[in-house]
């Protein structure tokens, strides 16, 4: 089983990486996109004999507690077989 | 007195600190390695500069989880005095012992040269023996020293006198200007700007020992 946590800023932290990403494709001509948030995502292998749910509940703690700073960031957690 | 430097894996700045409050402030000091349970017999702590850990997943993230971050909590929720510059600022706000984040600077560079800062509370162990409003000139380096927090934090910082510093002169984009900030018990203080670089006259300017020697004043009135 694994695990995968995406972690982005709040949409109220400025993302001064995603902004000049987006200034970078909009020169580039990709005049359709009109707004870029940068993140993270962690990729989390899981042993064996382990349940979903024991999965999901560790994952969350860890996510919450470490992955992310709940202060600047929000995240999405999503077990995969 | 005596002061205890914690020393992280990828900290840079500790042996400036063991300097400034040695040969520049004429005190005691030693260095507490970051897997020590504890503190030993210190009478105020600094969290030094640099990289701790590689400053890997957040700055500051992994350091909050070392074995001295345990003691460096129970040695501040009993009221000691604990100072985090740069690294160590970052290091304070992961760990909850201070409130808000740095995020990445504004400008996305990182920016290493003198700041001036207001001091804008003198009512603290830190900057009892600056004048109220007094001009401190002190390097930064930073790349993620754009603090930041929520609306209510920092009215909250305003309304009980917890802004230690602002930039005079905004480097980074921090909310408020701010550079330097207590704790609510205000025995805990942290500031990107590096007072143990601006300590000896040989390196241009000595306004950073203004914050050793409060903190020397409070300890020795204590």
């Amino acid at each position: 089983m694994k695990a995968r946590v995406f972690v982005s800023y709040k949409s109220t932290v400025l993302d001064p990486q995603g902004q000049t990403v987006c200034a970078a494709l909009r020169g580039l001509g990709h005049r359709t996109i009109s707004d870029v948030r940068q993140g993270k995502v962690f990729d989390i292998a899981i042993a064996d004999g382990v349940t979903r749910e024991e999965a999901h509940k560790e994952i969350e703690t860890i996510a919450h507690e470490i992955l992310a700073n709940p202060v600047i960031e929000e995240y999405r957690v999503e077990i995969v077989d | 007195m005596k002061f205890g430097v914690i020393v992280f894996p990828g900290s840079n700045c500790d042996h400036d600190a063991f300097y400034a409050v040695t040969t520049n402030l004429g005190q005691k000091a030693e260095y507490i390695w970051h897997d020590s349970p504890s503190l030993g017999d210190v009478d105020a702590v600094i969290l030094p500069g640099g990289f701790a850990y590689g400053d890997y997943l957040r700055c500051g993230a992994i350091a909050r989880f070392s074995p001295v971050m345990g003691a460096v909590g129970k040695f501040a929720a009993a009221g000691g005095l604990v100072m985090g510059f740069c690294n160590g600022f970052q290091i304070l706000v992961e760990a909850g012992l201070l409130p808000g984040a740095l995020i990445r600077n504004r400008g996305l560079k990182f920016v290493c040269r003198e700041v001036r800062l207001r001091t804008e509370t003198v009512h603290s162990p830190f900057t009892n023996a600056a004048q109220e409003g007094q001009i401190l000139r002190l390097p930064i380096a930073h790349g993620e020293g754009c603090y930041f927090a929520d609306g209510r934090t920092l009215d909250e910082l305003d309304a009980e006198d917890r802004v230690l510093f602002r930039y005079m002169g905004n480097p980074n984009g921090s909310l408020g200007d701010i550079a330097g900030i207590l704790n609510r018990e205000r025995n805990v203080m942290g500031m990107m700007p590096h007072p143990e670089r601006a300590s000896d006259p040989l390196m241009g300017s000595t306004d950073g020992l203004t914050i050793f020697q409060s903190v020397l004043h409070a300890v020795v009135r204590a």
